[in-house]
């Protein structure tokens, strides 16, 4: 009797992952395609288009600390911001103009960045710890427009030199070695992240999410594992802000603002949180759509992104993701009703 | 001794407007548990009506203060019957959304209607010019936002601890299934008490808007700062609102005189050193 239940056990666990891994790949397929797409249809828009990787990025790790482990936060462009600084300070200031160099140098403040924000947020629960999510992306920006011998202050970082990608690609004018860089970035995080996520360590983020007395019941400190999700949210957000160092060799001080925070904010709840693929849905159709309406008239697209979150969150509270996988699920359920 | 004067002038009076634009959405957040970033869309709403008024149609200052703070409820009201009343109880994360979508709206729709520049409030005669105390002259219109915060601050106190309706809200805070079982008709109470923080946030908007100047992106600008003294008051709290007012108007304006190069550094620095000691707020109780 138990070694029927076990046998059962490991085969629905092989159709479990095996699943996974079929939609892992469907997930990375689905990005070579867009990117291809994107590719051949806006081939004058590249800038565009390596923006929305970068941005994507932001939004990945604004995923892992909020749709994963439950933590609010408007204060996400202050890792991003971080990333982008140091790669670009790297060229800049030190001449390190290897574009990997100044990735990893990205990913290294993302996560010091990381860790200095999850130590102080993690102090606090609720209305307090989303508050001081926002103090502290206000104090990265005015830290970064105060230290201008730095950072150029508010005329922004300039002055970003880049070699050849591996000594062979040329970053040209017009984008296109940025583009693919940040592609094979986007998949390389992409993967890891779908990793880490079903890893036990994922699991158990999302238990903190659940129930955090629950996870301390069993045995496991919420905290230590919060901190270590923000650290790795950080080393995502790093590599998306020197991404965006690297693309348009110009850092500013907004890549540091509440206002890009609450914008991937908007971004993944209109995808839907608690999914990567959530998430690039959700960057992807923001961006498109800013793009699009933004340049009509500014404040037709504030009152447009208005309605659209607030449409959001009364008609599809998971999001556009998340709600389109339900009615799928759903339908397939109610196919294999049918036909038993 | 002379600048130390003026700073304490300007601090204590901005710390004022901070407080009558706040503690409507002090007394919201502790009563309907909504985190509502619009707050300050609709102090937006009222220091645009009241230039209106005021400057376009050239009413007098009393007059415009009146309109704002009775339009602005009107505005509102079906805002609270529509959308606020969907998001009560829900987790946080939807309703940072909803109000930031809310405040997006409120600011493009404004700019829609009244054209995207700096709106002025021409002030009544009598508050121009300086009064002069004895030892030292100081703007009229500075005492002004002084007394305001202080009647503000009187008038609610007396509201929430002297009268029936007072009863029924601390009653409604504590424990709102409690209250309605108890015969309170909660409903009544959320929408008298979002009326309320809602004209108290327009009055704020135009006593305030020497501090805090009208403009297009007022509601999103200024956000943070009313959310910032709720939360490092305490929500719910008419004392530590006050006194995180003071406080962080104290900072800000210090900070500003003395060194104003750094911005609002100082401003967000001691946000965090205080929530890091208090998380729940200068007056926030254990739950």
């Amino acid at each position: 009797m138990s070694g029927d239940s076990s046998v059962s056990n490991t085969n629905s666990m092989t159709r479990l992952r095996s699943n996974f891994i079929r939609r892992d790949l469907i997930g990375i397929a689905a990005i070579i395609i867009t990117a291809l797409a994107g590719y051949l249809l806006f081939p004058d828009n590249l800038a565009l288009l390596t923006r929305l990787l970068a941005i994507a990025l932001l939004v990945l790790s604004l995923d892992l600390v909020t749709g994963y482990c439950g933590v609010a936060t408007l204060g996400q462009a202050a890792l991003f911001g971080s990333g982008a600084y140091a790669a670009g300070i790297l060229s800049a200031h030190y001449g390190i103009t290897d574009p990997l160099l100044m990735t990893l140098g990205g990913i290294v403040a993302g996560v010091v960045a990381g860790l200095v924000c999850a130590i102080v947020m993690l102090r606090a629960h609720g209305l307090p710890q989303l508050v001081l999510s926002i103090a502290l992306v206000y104090l990265f920006h005015e830290f970064a427009n105060k230290a201008s011998s730095w950072t150029g202050g508010s005329d922004g970082l300039s002055g970003i030199m880049l070699d050849p990608l591996f000594g062979v690609f040329e970053f040209d004018l017009f984008g296109h070695t940025a583009y693919f860089f940040g592609v094979a970035l986007l998949l390389i995080v992409f993967v890891l992240l779908r990793i880490l996520v079903r890893s036990p360590f994922g699991m158990l983020c999302r238990g903190i999410k659940e129930d955090p007395v629950r996870v301390r019941a069993l045995g496991a400190s919420p905290h230590k594992a919060l901190v270590k999700m923000y650290v790795i949210s950080g080393a995502v957000a790093g590599t998306g802000g020197a991404l965006s160092a690297i693309s348009t060799q110009v850092v500013a001080l907004d890549s540091l603002s509440f206002t890009q925070s609450a914008e991937a904010l908007v971004m993944l709840v209109l995808g839907g949180t608690g999914s990567l693929f959530g998430a690039l849905v959700g960057t992807l159709i923001f961006m498109l759509f800013e793009d699009f309406v933004s340049a009509a008239n500014p404040f037709h697209w504030l009152t447009m992104v208005g309605a659209l979150l607030i449409a959001v969150v009364l008609f599809a509270p998971k999001g556009l993701y998340g709600t389109a996988e339900a009615f799928l699920a759903g339908r397939k359920k109610h196919d294999g009703e049918t036909r038993a | 001794m002379q600048t130390v004067f003026s700073i304490a002038v300007d601090a204590l009076a901005y710390g004022m407007v901070l407080f009558v634009i706040s503690i409507g959405l002090s007394v919201t957040m502790g009563l309907m548990r909504v985190v509502n970033l619009a707050h300050g869309g609709f102090a937006m709403i009222g220091g645009y009506i009241a230039s209106y008024v005021a400057r376009d149609l050239g009413l007098g200052y009393a007059l415009a203060v009146v309109a704002a703070v009775v339009f602005t409820i009107l505005i509102a009201i079906p805002i609270e019957r529509l959308l606020y009343r969907r998001i009560y109880g829900q987790p946080e994360l939807t309703q940072v959304l909803m109000t930031i979508g809310i405040t997006f709206c409120i600011i493009g729709i404004t700019n829609f209607i009244m054209g995207p520049t700096l709106k002025t409030i021409p002030l009544a005669p009598a508050l121009q010019g300086s009064a002069d105390i004895g030892f030292r002259t100081i703007p009229i219109h500075r005492l002004f936002a002084i007394l305001c915060g202080l009647a503000v601050a009187l008038g609610l106190w007396y509201a929430i601890e002297k009268t029936n309706f007072g009863i029924r809200l601390r009653a409604s805070v504590d424990n709102a299934a409690m209250a309605a079982a108890l015969g309170v008709r909660t409903e009544i109470v959320y929408a008298v008490s979002f009326a309320v923080a809602v004209g108290l946030a327009a009055f704020g908007g135009v006593v305030g808007s020497e501090f805090l100047p009208v403009e297009p992106y007022y509601a999103l600008r200024y956000m943070v700062t009313f959310l910032v003294v709720v939360s490092v008051g305490g929500a719910g709290s008419i004392p530590g609102a006050l006194a995180a007012c003071l406080l962080l108007g104290a900072v800000d304006t210090t900070g500003r005189y003395l060194m104003p190069e750094f911005g609002e550094f100082f401003f967000y620095l001691a946000v965090i050193a205080i929530i890091c000691i208090f998380p729940r707020g200068l007056a926030g109780r254990a739950k």
